[in-house]
């Protein structure tokens, strides 16, 4: 039997119970469609997450003051906790270790802030100059913190896009006006750019004071909260963070590196990290979208069951005019896979349809992958094989006798 | 030249075990037209199971056309329908809802006959079974009884078999449509002296044909040359 022929008596075959095929293709375009959706969302947001991650800078390295943690583990920051990284460490850092392309560190801690009667609660940060490169922030107007400004203890604040917003506002024009930190008077000189992430907490809230002024007038000590170091090679990355562990604990005089009296967060295992969390999150959402899969694959199987028992005499009829048996089981089972595979082709559409919905009226981030479609293909492919052999050995093993004589 | 020698089939199930035929032995030469007649349960039936190649014979030897088909496998066996065998059944067991066409052209579709070829063949067979042209394209199942009958005959005629076997072809006709069926085989056995052999329990349907072997109980128990066949003339 050609394969021609194969796909003829196939078609005629659909084609002659359209509103049962059309049900069983059904099924599958549900379970094709959800899978190929829900994968599309799953990597959407990894892809965001990872984005954001990007987004803080880039080839990080962040030394923060208290025990060992790893990732996910709970890192005590902010001021009041352990105090032990120092400007110095640093400057240290910077000028010691050769991987290092720069440095900033920063203090930090919420603060209610007021500006002309309108207050709100917001992060404070003190940085130095280098902060914009490191952390790969730019100025949308007026200027940023200058070497000059923090030897000077210049009492001067750059503010987010929506601390902007929260104090003045729209439409104001934020340059010289004065804000009010913790009692203290600062001008303003400067807008950040917006981040626009969202998740992992809004960097357009918060706003930037000198280091130094933020030591003397907020804190009132020489610590400070993360030291970001910039290292010039993404590959050597790990090298550097042993660098910096061995440099830190020789002047903190420490010996046993499980003491370590800071803890140092690699910007590539967040995005490890990260990622195997959204990819967990990926595979549930398939696993999930999966199981209707599985119900339509069994539809298929039930659609083939009762199509092999209603055309008995049918198929003792095809024997009895020559059709092997092999003949017999690749007709039904071509039937499956032609149906399954239709549903697929309808499935991946739906499922493209469904993540674009999702994205222009929802904004939720989706992928539709390569990886993902052939993923698709291959398991209705398989479905239309698994679940269509049974019916088809079934048809293929019936005697031609019995077959005719069928009622 | 069709050959059984000595054919036996015992059924077997779990309690009991029937004789259906019991050493039957018999000749066909090329372009005959045999009846065989019997009443109900006298293996008619397995007779043509066994002709038919649908079935093989618990013993006994069965030559068709010079080859012994009396031992061979499921496939072997539909090699030799398709190419030896035209099967007419009672209850026509045509397609429906396909056309008469596709319907005659079905066993085409398991020899590899190529597409151009098969509907030049199908349009002979239909011709040569009787069956006006204009009724070519409609569905099978808008034709009446003895129309689908010659649709069915257009259909065991398209492979050019060496055997048409027919299982009371006119079981489910009323005897005027019985006749145009019956004009048809006689048709096929005159003109182009086609071997036939129809399956009946009536005599008046056995008359028809040029020999008559009566079966009972599984034996022949007569093998006559009919010198009355009754010839319809329409
Ligand atoms: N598949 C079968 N299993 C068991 N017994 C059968 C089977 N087919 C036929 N028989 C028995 O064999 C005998 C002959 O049957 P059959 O050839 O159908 O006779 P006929 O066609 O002349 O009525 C009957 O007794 C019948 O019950
Ligand atoms: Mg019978």
């Amino acid at each position: 039997m050609k394969l021609s022929d194969l796909l003829r008596e196939t078609y005629s075959a659909i084609s002659m119970n359209k509103v049962r095929s059309g049900l069983t293709i059904l099924g599958i375009v549900i379970g094709i469609g959800s899978v190929v959706a829900m994968i599309s969302i799953g990597q959407g947001a990894q892809g965001e997450i990872e984005a954001n991650i990007e987004s803080i800078g880039s080839n990080l390295i962040m030394i923060m003051p208290g025990m060992q943690a790893g990732v996910g583990t709970q890192v005590r920051s902010g001021w009041g906790a352990a105090q032990t990284l120092t400007q110095e460490d640093a400057e240290a850092i910077l000028e010691n270790i050769s991987l290092v392309a720069a440095v900033s560190p920063e203090i930090s801690k919420r603060y209610q802030v007021t500006a002309k009667g309108t207050n709100t609660n917001t992060s404070v940060i003190g940085v130095t100059s280098s902060y914009p490169a490191v952390k790969n922030r730019e100025l949308e107007i007026g200027s940023f913190i200058s070497d000059q400004q923090l030897k000077n203890l210049s009492k001067v604040a750059v503010l987010g896009p929506t601390t902007r917003d929260d104090l003045f506002g729209e439409g104001v024009y934020p340059l010289g006006q004065k804000i009010r930190i913790n009692k203290v008077d600062f001008i303003v000189i400067g807008v950040v750019k917006s981040k626009g992430g969202t998740g992992f907490g809004s960097q357009d809230d918060m706003i930037f004071i000198p280091l130094s002024t933020a030591q003397r007038f907020l804190s009132g000590d020489k610590y400070v909260t993360t030291i970001n170091a910039q290292i010039k090679d993404q590959n050597l990355m790990t090298l550097a963070q042993q660098q910096i562990t061995f440099l830190l604990l020789e002047r903190h005089n420490i010996f046993d590196p499980q003491m370590a009296d800071f803890s140092i967060l690699n910007q590539s295992d967040i995005v490890e990290a990260a990622s195997s969390v959204t990819n967990t999150f990926t595979i549930l959402l398939a696993a999930i979208a999966g199981i209707s899969l599985i119900v339509g694959g069994i539809g298929i199987m039930n659609m083939m069951l009762t199509t092999v028992t209603e055309r008995t005499r049918e198929i003792g009829l095809r024997k009895s005019v020559g059709a092997k048996n092999k003949d017999i089981s690749s007709q039904f089972l071509t039937e499956a896979i032609i149906l399954t595979f239709i549903g697929g082709v309808i499935g991946v559409i739906l499922g493209w349809l469904i993540s674009f919905v999702m994205t222009k009226f929802f904004d939720i981030t989706t992928v539709i992958s390569v990886f993902s479609i052939l993923l698709a293909f291959s398991v209705s492919a398989a479905i239309g094989i698994i679940f269509g052999y049974y019916p088809a050995h079934r048809a293929s093993l019936l005697n031609p006798i019995e077959a005719l004589r069928y009622e | 030249m069709i050959e059984l020698l000595n054919i036996t089939k015992i059924y077997k199930t779990v309690s009991v075990e029937t004789k259906a035929l019991k050493n039957v032995s018999f000749n066909v030469k090329d372009g005959e037209f045999i009846a065989i007649m019997g009443p109900s349960g006298s293996g008619k039936s397995t007779l043509m199971h066994i002709l038919g190649c649908l079935d093989v014979p618990t013993s006994g030897k069965y030559l068709l056309d010079g080859r012994d088909v009396s031992q061979l496998f499921d496939d072997e066996l539909a090699e030799v329908r398709k190419n030896k065998i035209g099967f007419v059944f009672q209850s026509f067991n045509l397609l429906p809802r396909a056309t008469v066409i596709r319907n005659v052209v079905l066993p085409l579709v398991y020899s590899n006959v190529p597409k151009i070829e098969r509907e030049k063949r199908a349009k002979e067979a239909l011709f040569n079974a009787g069956l006006e042209e204009s009724h070519f394209n409609h569905l099978s199942n808008q034709l009446s009884g003895g129309q689908m009958q010659r649709v069915a005959i257009a259909r065991a005629l398209v492979n050019n078999p060496f055997l048409i076997l027919a299982d009371e072809p006119t079981g489910n006709l009323d005897s005027k449509t019985g006749e145009i069926v019956l004009e048809a085989f006689q048709k096929l056995n005159f003109k182009q002296k086609r071997t036939v052999i129809i399956i009946t329990h009536e005599f008046y349907v056995a008359e028809h044909a040029r020999r008559i072997i009566h079966i009972r109980d599984g034996s022949i128990i007569k093998d006559e040359i009919n010198h009355h066949q009754r010839i319809i003339k329409l």
